[in-house]
């Protein structure tokens, strides 16, 4: 799906950053680069569930696959920017990491953030997941064909 | 007479009080994690996830290892706790073209856009129990080499171009949910694919397994089978756009089946579809096989009355939580009923004239 304005693509790209991010992460590039700043809640961190579907044949018609735990939460700064968290799995520690630094990124600081926390965060990710894809590609098939002693 | 009874409380209690000491075991032996499960006995996780029909590996290690490796009674575990859940929605469908594939294999086509990557596999192993395990060996780091750029796209996909297999043209309905309302027939393929996604592994193999062996044969081969991790997209109404929240791996199996053609469709290949949570390799197989057994009304051809297909047999066997429930329940106090049928065997002899119990039978 391609979103009409960038702006939201560009949030969009970081919030599924974070959703992705591993345990704990977050909050430890967050912590490292600055005080956090103080919030209210808008909603407190919440433990549900979102229905995954799939297509039948891949392309057709969706289907419901089960569902997977997912924590959410909303929060505002004092300087009034709000900020969403949903991510993966049970931790409401890290939705509240999340849901900080999307509201950051929509403050004067988003810079530093970026810097500091999804420029990492993306080269980590990056790291991870072109590593597991050269160990499959080491296990692709190189298929010859035999000699047949003909000549 | 039946007289209500009560009592076994303080056996309950000690049973189960042994029950947490039996799952413990020898405490010489180190207690194992929750993180050792995940880590380690993965395949079992994935298991319970796909027929918990709840993606979350912590849980499912817990709740196998609460469950002392009783996979059906972790599935069980996991089903409860997925009712406690406040449901924040769904998710767009998932892109299985887009996954990041650790494995991708076609028994129908040698040289395929991507190859033919093994990934993690017990294929081509020689089923040898390796001692070397059981003296806690170090394992060397798997090989590693440059990725070769391009896209992985579907096998059907290059069979769809010359039209020899039926489409699957996208469709933006939303499904029948059968956590939501009962399963009731007729079944659409919707709700049948989300019925056997959950289903017991082991019965959706023996299904699948008897309509190779000719119960409803519908010559199956794996077009394409691919593991790897998937983005999960949902809506986010606060927001007014969507955003991935997370990823999951999961197993995906496209067989393409024999079709001779009838009265509406030339004769072209079909397809069966197997998609499911974690690694689960025999199981998205064998649900792709009874998924296209499944099928056979639409698809025009007969019903030669086999198991698999039998769309109400299938769904309403399937589920082993519901099965283990009814079956296991039997063994729970039925003294009333007992005593019932106590009395009516009791007085059917006597009309048969055979209360005389015979004193010396031998």
């Amino acid at each position: 799906m391609k979103d009409t304005f960038d702006e939201n693509a560009l949030r969009k790209h970081w919030m599924g950053l974070l959703a992705k991010a591993p345990a704990g992460r977050v909050a430890t590039l967050l912590d490292a680069a600055m005080e956090r700043p103080l919030f209210t809640w808008l909603r407190a961190p919440e433990i549900g569930s979102t229905m995954v579907r799939g297509r039948a044949g891949a392309t057709g018609a969706p289907f419901n696959l089960g569902e997977m735990t997912v924590t959410r939460c909303a929060l505002t700064l004092e300087t009034g920017e709000v900020g969403h968290a949903y991510i993966q799995g049970r931790r409401k520690a890290d939705t509240e990491a999340a849901a900080l630094v999307d509201a950051l990124m929509q403050g004067p600081q988003a810079e530093a953030v970026r810097s500091a926390v999804l420029t990492p965060l993306e080269e980590e990710m990056a790291a991870k997941k072109a590593a597991r894809a050269a160990k499959a590609a080491a296990t692709k098939v190189e298929f010859f064909t035999m000699a047949r002693g003909e000549d | 007479m039946y007289v209500a009874v009560k009592g076994g409380e303080r056996a309950i209690a000690n049973a189960h009080a042994w029950l947490a000491e039996e799952r413990r075991g020898d405490t010489d032996v180190a207690d194992l994690s929750v993180t050792q499960i995940r880590e380690q006995l993965k395949l079992a996780v994935d298991r319970v996830m796909a027929e918990g029909s709840l993606y979350d590996p912590d849980l499912a290690a817990l709740a196998i290892k609460q469950s002392r490796g009783d996979l059906i009674e972790a599935i069980f575990l996991i089903r409860a706790y997925r009712t406690t859940l406040p449901r924040f929605g769904a998710s767009e469908p998932v892109s299985t073209g887009e996954m990041a594939c650790d494995r991708r294999i076609s028994a129908t086509f040698k040289d395929l856009p991507g190859g033919q990557v093994l990934g993690p596999t017990f294929d081509y192993t020689h089923r040898l129990l390796d001692f070397k395990l059981a003296a806690d060996g170090e394992v060397p780091e798997a090989p590693s080499r440059d990725v070769a750029p391009g896209d992985v796209p579907h096998v059907t996909e290059f069979l769809n171009r010359e039209g020899l297999i039926e489409e699957a043209p996208a469709e933006d309905t939303t499904p029948p949910d059968l956590t939501r309302e009962p399963l009731e027939m007729p079944a659409s393929r919707a709700l049948r694919l989300q019925a056997l996604t959950r289903a017991d592994e082991g019965f959706t193999l023996g299904l699948a397994y008897s309509t190779q062996r000719g119960y409803g044969r519908n010559h199956a081969f794996v077009g394409e089978l691919r593991i790897g991790m998937v983005p999960v997209e949902m809506e986010i109404p606060e927001l007014g756009f969507a955003i991935e929240i997370g990823e999951i791996t999961l197993t995906e199996c496209e067989t393409v089946n024999q079709f001779k053609g009838s009265k509406t469709e030339p004769p072209q290949f079909t397809r069966g579809y197997g998609l499911v949570f974690g690694q689960s390799e025999r199981k998205s197989i064998s649900m792709a096989l009874v998924d296209r057994a499944l099928r056979w009304e639409e698809l025009g051809e007969d019903n030669v009355g086999a198991p698999a297909q039998d769309a109400e047999f299938v769904l309403y066997h399937a589920d082993n939580i519901q099965a283990t429930g009814f079956l296991e329940h039997i063994k729970l106090p039925h003294y009333v009923d007992f005593q019932s049928e106590l009395e009516l065997v009791r007085k059917l002899r006597r009309e048969a004239g055979a209360d005389q119990v015979p004193e010396a039978a031998e």
